[in-house]
């Protein structure tokens, strides 16, 4: 495998910003604050447009301005203003979502990272460029809005890491691929739509049959014994 | 493609008529005629493609395998329909739904069948994920439709559950289409099965080894395969009952679906390859099949509700499928897919019966519900006959699907054939310990009656008497086809 330096200048600069969307979802893991971590979110949307962007410039795929397009409209602007305008009517917008122990949980993120590492090494062998690097820190994304979804408490936030997943694999898809076909992309973003609708609709019937936000409550159906 | 055209439109119209129509009494009416009008076509659709062979290669394709699903699910989703209206009429009148809601639950009913359609018919394996990712939107305010604490949180572990489970799926996909890139198949039409299927010996084995796992993984949480089971049993049980089995009959089997045809072009790519065992994906699924299979029959003993135990015999019934798959030759896919028919029919007819005896003891308890054959014989000899069938007792098809499983078994796997045997007895006794003081025991004082319509089920548990009496021909030589398409090898 070639050295960063040798790549050409735009895949240095799309690995880059791979790093930067993996960094935002440290930010997130360690994010307690509500209102802050929609916020986060929203950063790591554009930066993604961003990266669609330069792999658009990079391998002259017209369809990827729109797959550009869609993200910025998706999950940079239409997502965050949903869940800033439902946590505002919910009254929940400046509460915590306490992390517990984040030292453990951050140290725990980065092993997973290297795991992702080990994960894509088979690919390393035919892959050209950049595409294992952009696997494994795709993988990451994946992996890491996996475990907000299991550390965090709140409704909320838990939509948010479950938006941050479909970001990983929507970032696979661009560096590895260039994209899926157009009419894949189009079917999964109305998925997202349709989703973060519902969502948007659940938080109120969650507040009105538990009278909180708080999913831990939801504790009734379970194998175990009382 | 006429009749594909229509199988696919119809349940739309519905969903958009149905979303817009006010009456309570009517909407249910008007949703058995869409669902008869979907299985009509979809019935002409399988004339079709038997007459004629496999159709399509564009966005959709249709062959022996996927054609004989289209049918089992036009056909299930309308005997559930005529099963729902009055069951749904008589939810109103209980006052557990809003006529608002009625209109949100006929809608998503016919939305849920058109995406279920649309992943089995599709041939492109991206769409194939948006529509089971569609179908699990369609059905998560279902689950919730009755605004109870435990409905609400079975809701959203489904989807929380199921939507992080299919984006594994995706992730595998997106590998799917790097092997397709890489063996320079036309970007449109590098995800379409069909071609897939042409030049899976050159996709490159490393990334499809992977690609499948991510992709097991993904679609195995929709199947319901144990350990990423735990949203399954709370989603069957507490929605309303049609929507229960049609979750339980269908949607399984449509996953399951997915997970096969990745399998074939997985196998043909590590067999082609040097690197890997071949029969990787056979034995991922060989295990968690099992598993699956072994844990539910287990679960079953300790169920306390009605639905939550017909649920867990779901997922038994899954892994065992999923097992039959694994194990690969074409005695057991022929097995596997006879098994696939006998349950979703058996399955479907018993949360029918299900639903008629909870509304009967109003309450789904299993401790509760009593002395049914003594209230009313129909829905008791309904539900003593359905679960005798469904543990696989002759003469019916369940027993010949899961004899034909055990036979491929010691084929290949003699000491396995144990621990299949064993399952079957665990869940055996696990349903009859629970079933027959509801059948037999005495009634609470002043349990009575309902007005219900047996009808449906009485259909579906002939069916299934029959297939295991004796196989028609034609429907042999569909299965047949299948099983070649599958498994590279006939039986017949």
């Amino acid at each position: 495998m070639s050295s960063y330096a040798q790549l050409p200048v735009l895949e240095q600069a799309i690995l880059t910003l791979s790093a930067l969307v993996l960094l935002s979802s440290f930010a997130l893991l360690a994010q307690s604050r509500v209102i802050a971590t929609i916020k986060t979110f929203a950063i790591q949307g554009m930066l993604l447009t961003a990266g669609t962007l330069l792999v658009a410039a990079d391998s002259g795929e017209r369809q990827l301005y729109i797959s550009a397009l869609l993200t910025l409209l998706l999950k940079v602007i239409f997502i965050p203003w949903l869940l800033i305008r439902q946590s505002r009517k919910l009254g929940i917008l400046r509460d915590l979502d306490t992390v517990i122990r984040p030292g453990f949980l951050l140290l725990g993120a980065s092993a997973m990272v290297i795991f992702c590492y080990s994960v894509a090494q088979p690919i390393e062998r035919f892959a050209a460029g950049i595409t294992r690097d952009a696997i494994a820190l795709s993988l990451a994304v994946v992996m890491l809005s996996m475990l907000m979804l299991i550390t965090r408490r709140k409704a909320i936030t838990q939509v948010v890491a479950f938006m941050t997943l479909e970001n990983g694999l929507f970032f696979a898809a661009v560096t590895t691929t260039q994209g899926m076909p157009m009419v894949v992309e189009l079917g999964v973003a109305f998925d997202v739509l349709v989703a973060a609708i519902i969502f948007g609709i659940f938080f109120f019937h969650i507040r009105d049959s538990i009278e909180t936000l708080d999913v831990n409550q939801l504790s009734r159906l379970s194998e175990a014994d009382e | 493609m006429i009749a594909l055209t229509f199988t696919l439109l119809l349940p739309v119209l519905g969903a958009l008529l149905l979303a817009g129509l006010r009456s309570p009494a009517l909407s249910g009416w008007v949703n058995v005629l869409f669902s008869l009008l979907g299985f009509s076509s979809a019935v002409w659709l399988a004339l079709v493609v038997l007459d004629q062979g496999a159709q399509g290669g564009g966005q959709f394709y249709i062959d022996h395998f996927n054609v004989y699903l289209i049918a089992l699910t036009a056909f299930v989703g309308f005997s559930t329909a005529i099963f729902s209206r009055p069951y749904m009429y008589h939810e109103i009148e209980r006052g557990r739904v809003t006529p608002l809601r009625l209109r949100l639950y006929h809608s998503s009913y016919q939305g849920f069948q058109f995406a279920m359609l649309l992943a089995l018919s599709t041939n492109n394996l991206g769409i194939l994920w948006f529509a089971l990712e569609g179908a699990t939107l369609a059905t998560v305010l279902l689950v919730s439709l009755y605004r109870t604490p435990e409905s609400i949180e079975a809701a959203w572990k489904y989807f929380i559950l199921c939507g992080v489970g299919i984006a594994q799926a995706l992730f595998g996909t997106v590998l799917l289409y790097l092997a397709a890139s890489r063996v320079g198949l036309d970007s449109e039409q590098a995800l379409h099965w069909s071609v897939l299927y042409q030049h899976a010996d050159r996709l490159e084995p490393a990334i499809m080894a992977i690609a499948f796992t991510f992709l097991l993984v993904g679609y195995g949480t929709k199947v319901g395969l144990v350990p990423l089971h735990n949203w399954l049993p709370d989603a069957h049980s507490e929605g309303p009952t049609p929507i229960s089995a049609v979750l339980s009959g269908l949607l399984l089997n449509v996953a399951l679906y997915a997970v096969v045809r990745i399998k074939i072009l997985t196998d043909a790519a590590l067999q082609a390859g040097t690197l890997h065992t071949p029969h990787l994906a056979g034995y991922f699924m060989m295990g968690f099949g099992l598993v699956s299979f072994l844990v539910a029959a287990l679960f079953l003993h300790r169920q306390r509700d009605i639905k939550r135990l017909f649920s867990y015999s779901s997922i038994e019934h899954m892994g065992l499928m999923t097992f039959a798959f694994g194990i690969g030759g074409p005695l057991a896919t022929f097995g596997a897919l006879l098994h696939m028919t006998v349950h979703s029919l058996t399955k479907s007819a018993i949360f029918v019966t299900v639903g008629h005896a909870s509304q009967i003891a109003g309450t789904q308890v299993i401790e509760r519900i009593r002395g049914l054959i003594d209230t009313q014989p129909v829905v008791g000899w309904g539900l003593l006959i359905g679960t005798l069938a469904i543990s696989g007792f002759p003469p019916f098809g369940v027993f010949t699907s899961e004899f034909l499983l055990l036979t491929a078994t010691m084929q290949s796997w003699p000491w396995l054939t144990l621990a299949l045997l064993s399952g079957l007895a665990i869940a055996f006794a696990g349903l009859f310990r629970h079933l027959q003081p509801m059948v037999f025991g005495a009634q609470p004082q002043g349990q009575v009656p309902l007005r219900v319509n047996m009808v449906p089920v009485a259909i579906h548990l002939l069916i299934v008497l029959w297939l295991g009496l004796a196989i028609p021909s034609w429907l042999s030589v569909w299965f047949d086809s299948a099983t070649r398409l599958i498994s590279g090898a006939g039986l017949l």
